[in-house]
């Protein structure tokens, strides 16, 4: 339905935006991913209108858009901190979209209701928005959003001014409200935890352009890049010297490693890769072995539900994986990662 | 819902004002089938006519007369001649006798030799050449508040020297020349009677007798002037002759005497007299000669001293009783030569100034 | 418009080009297109006939040769009426600050009729107010005659007429209501949470209105201060009427010289000398100014007004509202209650006024009992003024809303986006300035016609407009349009600051929810300037209810206005023309009252705003 095509676009003299590529499918929550001052803001803007790209387009359905003002475009847009109208009542600020559609007086009251309903606000329907809470005051913006029926959805961080159980609450009802109204929606934020609670497919966004998409298990599974998977907040990474194509071996300063996954197209024995231990599936090893095995002490452990988060100290490097088991502090181990855990980083410039 | 009414209340008030405030076009009535021609005359703001009178003269010659006012004596004479290219107007009344010469010499008038002029005594005809002719006079003279005076025993002063007298200490109120018509008469009256070099010396001598300088009649007149309604500090203030009269006939309860009265005495007076000129450039000229006719006609003439409160220059035209009774014209007011006064006119206030105020 | 598109033809090209043109204005944020109306308003009223003049009075000063310059009194004038400028708005300040501190935050007594009051003075001719601060600190006023019998003195205790003490005590008395407005409104929005996290912080209040409060209402208190100075600069009426002969400022002086010695050329150079000063003073404004304006979020009117509790607090509010009573309002009552007030018969006795309250001047007033032709009926009198008002108040508002979002669209030109964003979060830093240097242009061009002078531009229309189809003579609409030039620097600073401080994400989130540019401005921009755009609207309405100097210039007999009708009693003696001048000026003061009090109920249809 969207498709965004190699957006271009500077900002105080520097590029920011440089060549953003993607798509949004009927129904589809894409999520947007990229830390703050990535650009992710003024890509929503450019999409909605509100700004222009310098080089690139955004088609609807295959229609340029460059000639549809904002407000003929039927996106809508919930603004970070909400931009409620000040001047307007809880009511008055849903109903204003209607308004401009230019709806009759029932047909509005009823959506209005309907919407405040939806977002449990029914009860503050005359109130002023100033006196709202963070909460409250997001719901009336999501109300006011999803109100007009727009094609698409625009969220700019819309959890970000919230408190963590706000948060976690407020986002199982958005993601309900969102597969439920079937309106495609652009997520954007830069919480991971939230893009994978709520996205169909999410889109990093670095260095002003989209450096990874996939569903939320095929980018955390596979992340692109080193800076995808700190992003990530996947943190075992080392870098070693391509010893073997098939089966895929590296070397590193931590021993040599068998990578699960397929060496990247053109990699050549001797090459440099960066490697990544998965934090899951690891298991205290035992028996005698070097290959796949990482040898430290246990420096911190910490409950974490599931598991036990050790962070295993070699040398000046700490790694951090998840176990069953608590282990001692101060205990000496090695751990066996299988191959399978241990994925190989498309990283050109290495 | 209150909000809301209150909202419509003040809207409709709105329009109503706004519809209340359409000027009545009033279409002046005419008897005759021909359209009526259009003059007009450029004025000061001081001038004045009774309706009748100057509907009657339409009526007679079916013209339209329009009057233009331009703020003072000073303003309005500005006007004409900044605008003589393209004069706005085909007749102008007001110039005094001060700024006479300024007049002339910006040459805004063209002479016109009225036959009215015959029956007017030569002592008001300053133009030779008939470009300015005089319409009315009126002396500037010191008003005394009659009460004050009886009540403190006090004799009323009957010369310039008077006034340096001990007893007057501070009891005198004048106007500033750079800025009121009347202050400049009375400066001048002062320079007629010591002369250029020395009427500075007697206005050094009135400073330490603490003379009160104001800017402006009105404040001298309402505000400092003890005998006016505004119950100043002053008893005595610069104002014109028919003063007195004015204030019986502007009592809000009849009054037997006035309250008031001038000083006349020789030389104490500077007269001030008004001209009517036709403009240079005019295409009227006919009908603008009518009514300059009609300004020193009978009826015009009879009319000014309850309109203006001026005097007639016309012999024959006949004062208001209030005038005959409360006012007096001075024998031997003083004068200046316009020309000497265009001459002089802004080293004398400037030196007055240096003198008086500083 | 179907057949726009139906055919190509080059009508509807031309159309569609044009339309184009008009949503490229709209959407972009050019500015040049909003200063149309008023820099041609400006160019036409106001340049074209300073130029004219000032043209004449070079060309005069060629003619006459350099004799008449007398560079010591220019400096000398200068000198005084810039002293006296800063003196005058220090203590307006002095006095407005706390007064609109006291009517953002507390509720009052009556609070809508002081507002209303201290509004008033502004519109009194200055005749008017010499005679209302005559009869109440003159040497026979109230004041001094209840000190003399209660204290048993001699002579009046208080002098202040004719010294440099009534100047300024009436340029407070003017003035204030331009602090208490421009400040005052900007206060009552402020949002009052910042000053309590300064507290939370450990700061005292006064370390709150220092660093919190006061850096927030800068710009309004600039605006204020500018304001109130040029005024004061360019005073005229005050100077001449109640300072006395001893004063003169640039404006009386070039009054002097113009109209009095009829001395073109240094009339001409002085007010060229004035209008530089308030080139320079704008210029120093817009630099003081130059902080972009922080885009707080509107509060809601009233949000943060209270009672005043406890007796600090009382003290306080009572004693701030005494203060603004006695200067501000106990001269209007004065006027209020001489024009009833029979003054006959005691006449003359010194001290003693044996007083008694008659209704003739009213009833005179309704007389033309000597038939003149200029005999100015009361209703018809209220009707011109009120007519101008009107027309005044629709035309500087419409220029002024023009100019300020001009203004405001050249401002934020260079601002991209991203950084408004986080402008609304953060504060709003300034982080590009290539607009500054063309920006002052555009405020300096507006404030302008507050520092011309009045006698110069009325000479100016006549020399200018002489011609059809702008003819003084004919042209009915020159007393308003003169009366906006005035009014326009006040309504663009007001509505400036109010149409900046709109963050611009809630212009966005309109046009995102599928508002037009019409409509944004209709939905958002509208409703939460409109209370400043009524403020404004009083402002162009009182300036043009007092205004006489153009009028006078200017007006036909036929159509004179209140205050031309009062100047027309006070110029002949007799206790009948004094007092039906007060009446008159009385019915002005209640004219005005009832004007301000409609415009202010005014509330936009639907009942929304701020």
């Amino acid at each position: 339905m969207l498709a965004v095509q190699e957006i271009f676009k500077h900002y105080e003299g520097c590029p920011l935006l440089k060549g953003v590529s993607f798509e949004v499918a009927e129904g589809e929550t894409l999520c947007l991913l990229g830390t703050s001052g990535s650009g992710k803001s003024t890509l929503l803007r450019i999409i909605a209108g509100l700004e222009q790209a310098e080089l690139g387009r955004v088609l609807w359905n295959g229609e340029d858009l460059a000639h549809i003002p904002v407000h003929r475009r039927h996106f809508g847009l919930m603004f970070q901190d909400y931009a409620l109208f000040p001047h307007r009542t809880v009511e008055q600020n849903v109903a204003f979209g209607l308004r401009m559609q230019g709806l009759s007086v029932v047909e509005i009251q009823q959506r209005v209701k309907e919407m405040l309903e939806k977002v449990n606000m029914l009860s503050f329907a005359k109130r002023r928005v100033t006196d709202l809470s963070g909460g409250e005051q997001q719901r009336v913006a999501l109300a006011r959003a999803l109100a007009p029926r727009p094609r698409l959805l625009m969220l700019d961080e819309p959890l970000g001014a919230l408190d963590r159980a706000l948060r976690t609450q407020l986002i199982a009802e958005l993601r309900y409200l969102l597969r439920e109204s079937k309106i495609p929606a652009i997520y954007v934020t830069h919480d991971q935890d939230e893009a994978f609670e709520i996205a169909d497919r999410v889109a990093l966004l670095h260095n002003g352009k989209i450096v990874q998409s996939g569903t939320p298990a095929e980018v955390y599974t596979n992340p692109a890049s080193i800076w995808v998977a700190e992003f990530l907040g996947l943190s075992n990474l080392m870098l070693g010297k391509v010893l073997s194509l098939c089966p895929l071996q590296v070397k590193t300063d931590f021993g040599c490693w068998e990578v699960g996954c397929k060496a990247p197209e053109g990699l050549q024995i001797g090459d440099r890769l960066a490697i990544l231990l998965r934090p899951w599936g690891a298991s205290v090893q035992t028996e005698p072995g070097t290959e796949n095995v990482l040898s430290g002490k246990v420096v911190d452990v910490v409950f974490r539900g599931e598991g036990y988060r050790l962070v295993l100290q070699c040398g000046e490097v700490k790694f951090q994986f998840y176990c069953e088991k608590p282990l001692g502090v101060g205990e000496m181990i090695r751990l066996y990662i299988p191959p399978e855990s241990v994925i190989c980083l498309n990283e050109p410039s290495i | 819902m209150k909000k809301r009414i209150q909202a419509i209340i003040g809207w409709v008030a709105l329009g109503l004002l706004l519809v209340a405030c359409v000027p009545s076009v009033s279409v002046p009535e005419t008897p005759t089938t021909v359209a009526p021609s259009l003059l007009t005359v450029m004025t000061h703001d001081s001038f004045a006519v009774s309706e009748e009178v100057i509907r009657a003269f339409e009526q007679e010659n079916n013209l339209k007369v329009e009057f233009l006012k331009s703020g003072d004596t000073g303003s309005a004479l500005n006007r004409a001649i900044l605008t003589k290219a393209s004069p706005q107007a085909d007749v102008f009344y007001g110039v005094d006798n001060t700024f006479l010469s300024r007049a002339l010499e910006a040459d805004i008038f063209v002479p016109y030799d009225a036959p009215a002029l015959q029956d007017i005594p030569d002592e008001f005809k300053l133009d030779e050449q008939k470009r300015a002719l005089p319409v009315d006079f009126g002396d500037v003279c010191l008003n005394y508040d009659k009460v004050y005076f009886a009540n403190a025993n006090l004799a009323v002063p009957q010369s310039f020297e008077d006034l340096l007298k001990p007893e007057y200490k501070g009891l005198l109120v004048v106007q500033n020349p750079a800025t009121s018509s009347p202050g400049l008469s009375f400066m001048l009256a002062t320079v007629a009677r010591y002369g250029a070099d020395g009427f500075l010396d007697f206005w050094r001598a009135l400073r330490d007798n603490e003379v009160v300088v104001v800017n402006d009649w009105e404040t001298a007149y309402y505000t400092n002037f003890s005998g006016s309604s505004g119950k100043g500090a002053q008893p005595i203030v610069v104002s014109y002759n028919s003063s007195p009269a004015a204030e019986v006939i502007f009592a809000p309860e009849p009054l037997e005497d006035a309250p008031t009265a001038a000083i006349t005495s020789p030389g104490m007076c500077f007269r001030q007299i008004e001209f009517v000129g036709i403009l240079n450039g005019t295409r009227k000229q006919v009908l603008a000669e009518k009514f300059v006719d009609f300004m020193l006609s009978l009826p015009f003439q009879n009319d000014m001293p309850l309109q203006m409160f001026v005097y007639p220059v016309r012999n024959g035209a006949t004062l208001p009783p209030e005038f005959v009774k409360y006012s007096a014209v001075p024998d031997q007011p003083a004068s200046i030569d316009p020309e000497l006064i265009s001459q002089n006119r802004e080293a004398w206030i400037t030196a007055w100034n240096e003198v008086v105020l500083r | 418009m179907k057949w726009f598109y139906d055919e190509d033809t080059r009508l509807s090209r031309v159309v569609l080009l044009f339309s184009d043109c008009l949503r490229r204005v709209f959407r972009s944020q050019v500015g040049w297109p909003f200063w149309l109306l008023p820099v041609s308003f400006l160019l036409i009223f106001f340049f074209y006939p300073l130029a004219s003049i000032l043209l004449l009075a070079g060309k005069a000063a060629v003619e006459a040769g350099f004799q008449w310059l007398a560079w010591e009194k220019i400096w000398s004038t200068l000198w005084f009426t810039v002293w006296q400028a800063i003196l005058s708005t220090i203590l307006t300040l002095l006095i407005g600050l706390p007064g609109a501190y006291v009517f953002a935050r507390y509720r009052f007594w009556a609070k809508r009729l002081w507002g209303v009051l201290v509004s008033l003075p502004f519109i009194l001719p200055t005749v008017v107010v010499a005679a209302g601060f005559n009869s109440l600190l003159g040497p026979r006023g109230f004041v001094n005659l209840i000190l003399m019998t209660s204290l048993g003195l001699e002579k009046p205790p208080i002098q202040v007429m004719n010294t440099l003490s009534a100047i300024l005590l009436a340029h407070v008395f003017y003035n204030t209501t331009i602090v208490l407005r421009i400040v005052g409104g900007s206060w009552a929005q402020l949002d009052q949470r910042l000053e309590q996290a300064a507290r939370s912080l450990g700061a005292t209040p006064f370390r709150v209105f220092w660093e919190v409060t006061l850096p927030l209402l800068r710009p309004a208190i600039l605006s204020a201060v500018l304001l109130v100075f040029l005024f004061d600069f360019t005073s005229f009426g005050v100077i001449l009427l109640l300072g006395g002969a001893r004063f003169a400022t640039l404006e009386v002086e070039i009054y002097i010289q113009a109209l009095h010695m009829l001395n073109l050329p240094l009339a001409g150079l002085l007010s060229a000398i004035q209008l530089l000063c308030t080139l320079l003073i704008t210029w120093f404004y817009s630099r003081l100014n130059r902080r972009r304006e922080v885009p707080v979020m509107p509060r809601v009117l009233d949000e943060y007004v209270r009672t005043p509790r406890g007796l600090r607090q009382h003290l306080m509010v009572g004693g701030i509202l005494v203060i603004l009573g006695l200067l501000l309002i106990t001269p209007l009552v004065a006027l209020g209650i001489r024009s009833f007030t029979r003054l006959e018969a005691a006449r003359g006795e010194r001290g003693e006024v044996n007083t008694g309250w008659t209704l003739t001047y009213y009833r005179e007033l309704f007389i033309n009992r000597r038939g003149s032709l200029f005999y100015v009926p009361p209703i018809e009198a209220v009707r011109n003024s009120l007519n101008y008002a009107s027309l005044t108040v629709v035309i500087s508002l419409g220029l002024g809303l023009l100019a300020a979002v001009a203004l405001n669209r050249q401002k934020s030109k260079t601002h991209n986006h991203l950084s408004e964003f986080q402008g609304v979060l953060y504060g709003g830093t300034d982080r590009l300035n290539h607009s500054r240097i063309f920006l002052p242009l555009g405020e300096l061009f507006l404030m302008l016609p507050l520092g011309a002078s009045a006698v110069t531009l009325g000479l100016g229309f006549l020399v200018a407009f002489n011609r059809l189809p702008l003819d003084v003579r004919t042209f009915p609409f020159l007393i308003p349009v003169a009366h906006s030039l005035v009014a326009l620097p006040f309504v663009v600073r007001t509505l400036q600051p109010v149409l900046a401080s709109i963050p611009p994400v809630l212009r966005n989130a309109a046009a995102v929810l599928g508002a037009s540019p019409w409509h944004v401005w209709k939905e958002i921009d509208l409703p939460i300037v409109f209370r400043a755009m009524v403020s404004s609207g009083v402002f162009a309405f009182t300036i043009s209810m007092g205004e006489f100097g153009a009028t006078t210039f200017l007006a036909r007999p036929e159509y004179p206005t209140l205050p031309v009708a009062i100047y027309r009693f006070l110029s002949q003696p007799g206790a009948l023309n004094y007092g039906q001048a007060l009446a008159m000026a009385t019915l002005l003061m209640l004219i005005c009252a009832v004007g301000i009090f409609v415009i202010e109920r005014l509330r936009l249809p639907g009942g929304e705003g701020l």
